[in-house]
């Protein structure tokens, strides 16, 4: 007998479920072809809300890491590299849809565009900080330095977004609007608007749901391994 | 805390027992030198130097720097460490006064690094910078944030296991901001009038860069150094 | 150096450790005080070493927690600092250092014998001030003359014998006229001029100071007022 919590969850994990699916179909039927891009225009529906949790991840990574140093409760180290590990896996989507849609368009997979550079980036960095964590033995200290290392890679981010477009290199290829944010919107067609932020949406909760699945599992497990041992 | 004058003559404690278990030893400097010529002599003897624009002298000469720092900037941490004597540290110093002493180490480190480096890059290279003065301050400023950036790095190194590859892997990211704004400034240092406007701009940056790394490095060492 | 540091405590409450899924100390409690020796015994890998490194605040417990208590105060991690007096065999000096340089060096970085004391008598800290009163610390020559080391100053630590390191332990520990003292394996690698000597430390530092000892010798067991035995 599942409780009104539980209830509750099922209804939105399946909410979720429909409201992507829509979406996705939305992507390729209801929102117009751009004018300059053509049906290359539709990789905004996944690649920009893919880099966004990308983002996202690691802003909750950095969090829990913070609160990881205050309190030590095995729990937040948990959620902080649960978030890592969502926000690698957005940061490879994003990074291979890109690089798709820069061969399609400008004939190359990659160029070391501005945004190009700054995706790349965050991979190192996701990279360098599962890294860390697997050359360190004690889960105290593992928790401890990871967290370290993500608020100290965070704050370096704000420079990166800032920064990165100056480096000298191909001038930017990406199409106007801001780098990792959703497109201010200038010549968005009001269809491709709505689909564009439900993709957004949908993709938040994607994330959402996985990483509460995640602590879930997590909690259910630490649950067991205390109970055999008493 | 402590009074900032007793702070001070903590951190020149560290910086002092620093370098003079360095010059005793000079593990890290003869290594470091090493790397640093060698790494110099291959690009030099590789490639025409003519044949270069200022942004890929630029981009190899902080090349060389930066993997310089990579071998020599987790030395003080590291051996700390390995030789056991970082309990005794931890009783009797305060990890603030043990982060700036190591910072300062590694600023004077890397500062003699780039002293032998640059001058020696210019001469194999055959470039004639078109503003010296200029350059010179894109060494200071990117041999700032080089230090700024490794150093906590370093020290997070120590605490875990794989400590050679790790050192680089983590630092380049969080380094690269820096190491960017350092690489355009030399670059209009080598190259003349073009962007020279520009470069107050990348050199304010680097300064920037420097002191956030500083604070941020102060307000988290304490999670680093202590379990 | 005898004279009364009063109004130390040490409180240990339901401590836990474990290092990954070892666990070394299991909800220990213990308590002590200026004037008392608490000794700490048990078989190899009890958690002896453990609860001395949590006692000296190097070491965070899993679960529980240490306190310090000065005149009924409770001591910040910095001030920690300056009570605690460690001597272990995990602690190790600057091998390319002489042992001279590697006491000045502690000194220093302890912010001791800098000619600032004024400055120091004006720091609220109770503890700052009983551990830095002039006069309360000494000079990196007479420890050495104090531990049998006189005359060896100038060697390189890493020339030392077990023997002579283990006694520079005890300079390192004493050198700022800690409340606390806390000895893991007081007598290891020493002879009888060197164990006898660490009686007769213990026994000074008894009377005026909270000490405690980690050790497996009866002998050592015997000097205690409080023991705690632990299983492994």
């Amino acid at each position: 007998m599942l409780t009104r919590r539980a209830r509750l969850l099922t209804g939105l994990k399946w909410f979720l479920g429909v409201w992507m699916t829509v979406v996705v179909i939305a992507a390729f039927f209801y929102a117009p072809a751009a004018r300059n891009l053509g049906q290359m225009s539709r990789i905004i529906y996944f690649h920009i809300p893919a880099a966004w949790v990308t983002v996202l991840a690691f802003l909750v990574c950095t969090v829990y890491s913070a609160k990881y140093l205050r309190s030590r409760r095995a729990e937040d180290d948990a959620a902080a590299s649960f978030s890592a590990e969502l926000g690698l896996l957005f940061c490879v989507i994003a990074t291979v849809s890109g690089s798709i849609f820069a061969k399609a368009i400008w004939g190359s997979y990659w160029n070391w565009d501005p945004r190009e550079t700054s995706i790349f980036i965050l991979l190192l960095i996701y990279g360098a900080y599962f890294a860390l964590r697997s050359s360190v033995d004690d889960p105290a200290r593992r928790g401890s330095l990871a967290a370290v290392y993500g608020i100290l890679a965070f704050v370096t981010v704000p420079l990166l977004v800032f920064v990165a477009p100056r480096i000298p290199a191909v001038q930017s290829l990406h199409p106007d609007g801001p780098i990792l944010v959703a497109d201010g919107g200038l010549d968005m067609d009001a269809r491709m608007m709505t689909v564009f932020m439900s993709s957004l949406a949908g993709f938040t909760g994607l994330f959402v749901w996985v990483f509460t699945l995640r602590m879930r599992a997590w909690h259910l497990v630490q649950r067991l391994a205390h109970r055999q041992e008493d | 805390m402590t009074s900032s004058s007793n702070c001070a003559h903590e951190v020149l404690a560290v910086l002092a027992k620093d370098l003079r278990s360095e010059y005793r030893t000079r593990y890290a400097l003869s290594a470091v030198l090493l790397f640093a010529v060698t790494a110099l002599a291959v690009v030099s003897f590789s490639v025409s130097p003519y044949s270069l624009e200022a942004d890929a002298q630029s981009a190899f000469l902080w090349i060389v720097l930066f993997f310089s720092a990579m071998s020599g900037l987790s030395r003080s941490f590291v051996r700390e460490e390995e030789a056991r004597t970082a309990m005794a540290l931890r009783l009797a110093a305060a990890p603030e006064a043990v982060y700036l002493g190591k910072l300062l180490f590694n600023i004077t480190l890397q500062g003699a690094v780039a002293i032998v480096v640059v001058p020696l890059f210019l001469v194999l290279m055959d470039i004639a910078p078109a503003h010296p003065g200029l350059l010179v301050w894109a060494a200071v400023l990117g041999t700032l944030a080089l230090a700024s950036s490794s150093t906590i790095i370093a020290a997070v190194v120590s605490r875990a296991n794989a400590k050679g590859a790790l050192f680089a892997v983590l630092a380049f990211p969080v380094t690269l901001p820096g190491l960017s704004s350092a690489i355009r400034a030399t670059t209009a240092a080598l190259q003349g009038a073009v962007g020279r406007v520009g470069t107050a701009g990348d050199l304010r940056a680097l300064a920037a860069y420097s002191v956030l790394m500083i604070a941020t490095s102060l307000l988290l060492f304490d999670f680093v150094w202590n379990d | 150096m005898t004279e009364q540091q009063g109004g130390f405590e040490l409180v240990i409450d339901s401590v836990s450790k474990s290092f990954g899924a070892r666990h070394v100390l299991r909800s220990v409690s213990a308590r002590a005080q200026t004037g008392q020796v608490m000794v700490v015994a048990g078989p190899n890998g009890s958690g002896k070493s453990t609860l001395v490194k949590l006692a000296a605040r190097i070491v965070r417990p899993t679960e529980g927690r240490v306190l310090w208590k000065l005149d009924g105060r409770e001591l910040s991690a910095a001030d920690t600092r300056r009570v605690v007096g460690l001597v272990s065999p995990d602690l190790n000096f600057y091998d390319e250092l002489s042992a001279i340089e590697n006491l000045r060096f502690f000194a220093r970085v302890r912010g001791l014998g800098t000619t600032d004391s004024a400055a120091k008598g004006a720091i609220s800290s109770t503890a700052t001030k009983a551990a830095t009163r002039t006069g309360s610390h000494e000079s990196a020559e007479s420890l050495l003359d104090r531990f049998q080391l006189a005359g060896r100053g100038d060697d390189l630590v890493g020339a030392y014998s077990s023997g002579m390191k283990q006694r520079l332990k005890y300079a390192f520990a004493l050198m700022h006229n800690p409340p606390l003292l806390l000895l893991d394996e007081p007598t290891a690698n020493l002879d009888e001029r060197g164990i006898a000597l660490v009686r007769d430390t213990i026994a000074q530092a008894g009377a005026s100071k909270c000490v405690v000892i980690a050790t497996n010798e009866p002998e050592e067991v015997r000097l205690g007022d409080i023991l705690i035995q632990l299983r492994a």
